[in-house]
This record gives C-alpha cells, sequence and structure tokens, in this order.
C-alpha cells in the first residue's frame, strides 16, 4: 500500500529523517491566519454552490452539507456505522502490530533470515492492497474478517520495513557491551533492542494507522461491508449527493483525528530517542 | 564468510522460488476454482495481456498514472516552493493541507464523479492527481524550510534575483526529499488508479480486475492481480534508477562530506 515515507528518504539520513516537526507553533498569528483561511474557504463553498457557478444538485451548499452531518450525526444508525468503522481499523492496526514487530525484530536481527524474505517481501510490499477484494470477496466474504484482513494485510507493510530497519539501526557496540555483562538474548533484545526500536516502530505505527483506516473505509465501500464506506455506497446509488458530502466531512475528520492522535505519539516516542543516542556514543 | 555470504545468496534466490513451486502445487491439490493453478493463471496472464489487451487495457491505466503522477509532481512543487519559504503562506494552508491528506481516498471516488461528470480520463487523472499531490507538496514544504537561511541570506546580499534564488538555491537542495516524495506519489498513483478503476470505468487493468471477477472468470482476474502488482513493482524499480541518476551528483556530495 503506501511506500513507508521514511524508506524513501533519498538523503540517506536514516530512517528518522522525516519525522514530522509541529508545522506552526502557537501565537496569536498561528491561531488567527489558519481560522481566517478555514473560514473563508467555507464561505467560498457556501458562494459557489448558491450562485450555482457549480449546481447546486453537482455541489450542496456547505450549509447544506452540514446540516445534513447534524442531522445524520443525531441518529443511532451514524454511530453504529462509525463504530464499525473504528472496529474494522483498530482491529487490522492491532493484528498488523502485533504481527509485524516480531517478524520484522526477527527478520532483522537474523541476516540470514532477512535475506531468505527480502525478495518476496520487496515485491509484495507495493502491491495495492485493493486488488485482493475480489479475492476477499470469493473467499471470506462481505464481512468483517475480509475488511480486518484488508486493513491488516496494508498496514502490516510499513510496519514490518519500519521495525527490520530499527532492529538493523540498534547500536553494535550496546549489544556487545551487553553481551559482555552477561546479559542473555531475552534480556538483550527487551533492555536493548526493543527500546532503540520504539521511535522507528512508533513511524511505523503512525504510517499503518493511516493505511489501516483507509483500507477498512476501502472495504466497507467496495464490499458493502456494514460502516461508514457502506454509507457514503447508500447515498451515492440513491443520489443522496448533501449525505455523501457528510459522510466524506466525517471521514475526513476521523483520518485527521486518527494522524494528529498517531503523530502525537510519535514525537513523544522521538524526543527521548535522540538523548539516549547522545548517551551511549 | 563466503560460505555465508553463498547461503544468504542461495536462500534469496531459493525460498521466492519455493514459494512459487508451493503456490502451484497447492492449487494444483486443492481443485478449487477459485484458486486455479499458477501456471493456468500464467496461461491467462499471457492469453490476456501479452498484448491482446495490452493496447485496450494495460495502456490507458499507465496513461492515467503518468498523467496524474505529473500533475501532482509539478502543482506539489510549485505550491511546494512558496508554502515552504513563507511563514504567513504556510499557516494559511496547513488546515486545509492536513485535512485532505488525513481523508480516505476512497470517501472522495463518488464525490469526484458527481462533481466531474466523467467516468473516463478525467476523472480518473483528477482523482490520481489530487492524492498523488500531498507526498509531494509536503516533501517539499519540508525540504524548502529546511534549507540553511545563512545560504538563503548569503544569497540575498549578493543580490541574487529571486526566480535564480530559486532555481539555483532551493530547488536543488530541496530535490532530494522532492524526489523521496515523488516516490511515495507513484506508488500511490498506482493505488488510486485500481480504486478509480474498480468504482467505474470501462477500460483498465482495475475495470479487468472487476469484470473478471463479476464474471467469474477467475483465471483472467487472478492474472489482472499479478499485473497489477507488477506495474507497482517495476514502476518502483523504474523509479529508483532515475533517482539514483538524478541525484548522482548528492550522493557524491555526501560521499566526500565527512560525517
Amino acid at each position: 500500500m503506501l511506500a513507508p515515507e521514511q524508506l524513501a528518504d533519498a538523503t540517506g539520513s536514516g530512517a528518522l529523517a522525516a519525522a514530522p516537526a509541529p508545522r506552526f507553533r502557537v501565537s496569536p498569528a498561528g491561531v488567527l491566519i489558519p481560522t481566517v483561511s478555514v473560514a473563508a474557504s467555507l464561505g467560498l463553498w457556501e458562494l459557489i454552490s448558491r450562485t450555482n457557478t457549480i449546481s447546486q444538485h453537482d455541489l450542496p451548499a456547505m450549509s447544506t452539507s452540514f446540516s445534513a452531518l447534524w442531522t445524520l450525526v443525531q441518529t443511532g444508525a451514524f454511530w453504529t456505522a462509525f463504530a464499525r468503522t473504528v472496529r474494522g481499523w483498530a482491529l487490522g492496526l492491532a493484528i498488523a502490530t502485533a504481527l509485524a514487530v516480531p517478524i520484522g525484530i526477527v527478520l532483522g536481527s537474523f541476516d540470514l533470515a532477512g535475506r531468505a524474505f527480502r525478495v518476496p517481501i520487496e515485491f509484495l510490499r507495493p502491491i495495492p492492497s485493493a486488488v485482493l477484494i475480489p479475492v476477499l470477496f470469493l473467499t471470506l466474504g462481505t464481512n468483517l474478517k475480509s475488511e480486518v484482513f484488508l486493513a491488516t494485510f496494508g498496514a502490516f507493510w510499513p510496519l514490518l520495513v519500519q521495525t527490520m530497519y530499527g532492529v538493523r539501526d540498534v547500536d553494535p557496540l550496546a549489544l556487545d557491551t551487553g553481551r559482555s555483562f552477561g546479559l542473555s538474548a531475552l534480556e538483550r533484545l527487551t533492555r536493548i533492542t526493543l527500546p532503540s526500536c520504539v521511535p522507528y516502530i512508533a513511524t511505523g505505527v503512525r504510517i499503518s494507522s493511516t493505511v489501516s483506516l483507509i483500507l477498512a473505509f476501502t472495504a466497507e465501500l467496495f464490499m458493502g461491508i456494514p460502516g461508514l464506506g457502506q454509507k457514503v455506497n447508500f447515498a451515492s446509488s440513491f443520489g443522496q449527493t448533501d449525505q455523501v458530502f457528510a459522510y466524506a466531512i466525517a471521514v475526513g475528520f476521523l483520518g485527521l483525528a486518527i494522524h494528529l492522535l498517531f503523530s502525537a505519539l510519535e514525537r513523544r516516542a522521538l524526543r527521548w530517542h535522540p538523548s539516549q543516542r547522545r548517551g551511549t556514543s | 564468510m563466503t560460505r555465508r555470504r553463498a547461503l544468504g545468496l542461495a536462500l534469496e534466490i531459493l525460498v521466492p522460488v519455493l514459494i512459487l513451486i508451493a503456490w502451484q502445487l497447492w492449487t494444483a491439490h486443492a481443485h478449487t476454482f477459485k484458486f486455479p493453478r499458477l501456471s493456468t493463471i500464467l496461461v491467462d496472464f499471457r492469453h490476456e495481456y501479452l498484448f491482446a489487451k495490452f493496447g485496450s487495457d494495460v495502456i490507458p491505466s499507465l496513461e492515467r498514472i503518468f498523467a496524474g503522477f505529473g500533475i501532482a509532481t509539478v502543482a506539489g512543487v510549485a505550491l511546494g516552493v512558496p508554502l515552504g519559504m513563507s511563514t504567513t503562506l504556510r499557516r494559511f494552508a496547513i488546515p486545509h493541507v492536513e485535512y485532505w491528506r488525513a481523508m480516505p481516498p476512497p470517501a472522495l471516488l463518488p464525490i469526484s464523479i458527481i462533481l466531474l461528470h466523467s467516468i473516463q480520463n478525467r476523472q480518473k487523472i483528477a482523482f490520481i492527481a489530487f492524492f498523488c499531490l500531498f507526498p509531494v507538496l509536503l516533501n517539499t514544504m519540508d525540504a524548502v524550510r529546511a534549507i540553511d537561511p545563512t545560504l538563503i541570506d548569503t544569497a540575498r546580499s549578493y543580490r541574487v534575483p529571486w526566480h535564480q534564488r530559486i532555481l539555483r538555491l532551493v530547488l536543488p537542495s530541496a530535490l532530494p526529499q522532492i524526489i523521496a516524495g515523488m516516490r511515495n506519489s507513484l506508488a500511490l498513483a498506482v493505488i488510486m488508479m485500481v480504486l478509480s478503476e474498480y468504482w467505474s470505468s470501462s477500460s483498465g487493468v482495475g475495470y479487468q480486475l472487476l469484470i473478471s471477477k463479476n464474471t467469474f472468470q477467475f483465471g483472467p482476474m487472478w492474472a489482472a492481480i499479478i499485473l497489477i502488482g507488477l506495474l507497482g513493482y517495476l514502476l518502483n524499480v523504474l523509479f529508483v534508477l532515475f533517482e539514483h541518476r538524478v541525484l548522482a551528483w548528492h550522493r557524491g556530495w555526501r560521499a566526500a562530506t565527512p560525517q
């Protein structure tokens, strides 16, 4: 699915180079300008639609779309669908993490294992997960299992690759020191390898959290599995354009919330890392 | 050590081969029409895509990928440079950029069709370009922001005109990261192509995938899956080669700089 951003870092300065920095500091202008910008674009949307620059049939006015959303959020059906999408996303991300991190540690620690699976991984990773939809129709069927499988499959690859890079980046001196102090392999894993990998895994989790949501939603939209995606599909089939827009707005906010949450988690994991590095070298 | 390296190489070749053999053996024994034999799939692949449907389906998909990717790259750099250089512009754009990049792309499939009145190239290319924009835009923005201010100030005090500053200083400094963004965008373009064609279209490999599934032609369906996988893989390989050429100066410079 999405190629991990960190791997694409052509500057060669390691997998941590592209860690997201907060893009603006809080200051009066830092609050005011974005607010004005959002208000202006919402106003522009209203204007384009009300003046029929784009027909209201195609582009429901901003106020129409948001009032449709307001009506929807007062229904239980909306929140059931919302909860189902979140469930698919969470299960996908959790299962992907539970699989990718241990496998990544094994493939990253043992050179031969890494080489043995290099070609299959390089081949499977860039495959768009969406091609599995027809296969899932035939095998698991239109249910939660398909949704979770798809989300897991997509979220697995960025996490796997990040973990492998993290393990390979562990300071060999620290490992040797641990060994000469008589730490067992298990202790070296839990006290040296895992803590050093945490920032890489955090980056992987951030990327995968987005991927998992996209694929959970895709499964619902394309396969008719209950959730927000299915609602969009119904609304678009029945030509309820205002609802199509309302659901898109809602999904956008869900995506934004997940992105902001996991970016914050990643920053926390990263803050710890450089100080640790400076201490050891 | 050399024995170990030889073992590594042998494993690297052997494991994929074993996986393929296992697939063939399993499908030959399973006798289920949903999973045709690998050999059957390959025959179907040759029959369908070498080159009967190459012109009618593979070429249109590639056109859409490259057109969308091209538009996204140009727009991403053109927007990313001013956004990286001006804090005010960045503050103005950030809410929009953050919202749209977090939007799951399929949510906009129905909207793109409604707004553009099209399920043809216009809608496909617009959809691909829109979502491929963000990796290039965000990477350009961050790279331009990260340029050493001393360099910019020096250029300014030597009265280098602004367009020369952008062309000779800003763009080359940002290039490695722009290219990193482009690589993500290209991978995304393949995904967006499949999604948009699978949702609604009348040609393309995503359309073939949908049609073969709906008509229970499982050999061609698997052939389409393999084709899309190959497409994603090969485009990535080609891009890495391109990157290697374009950034040759950058690697030489890095190698010469003591770390």
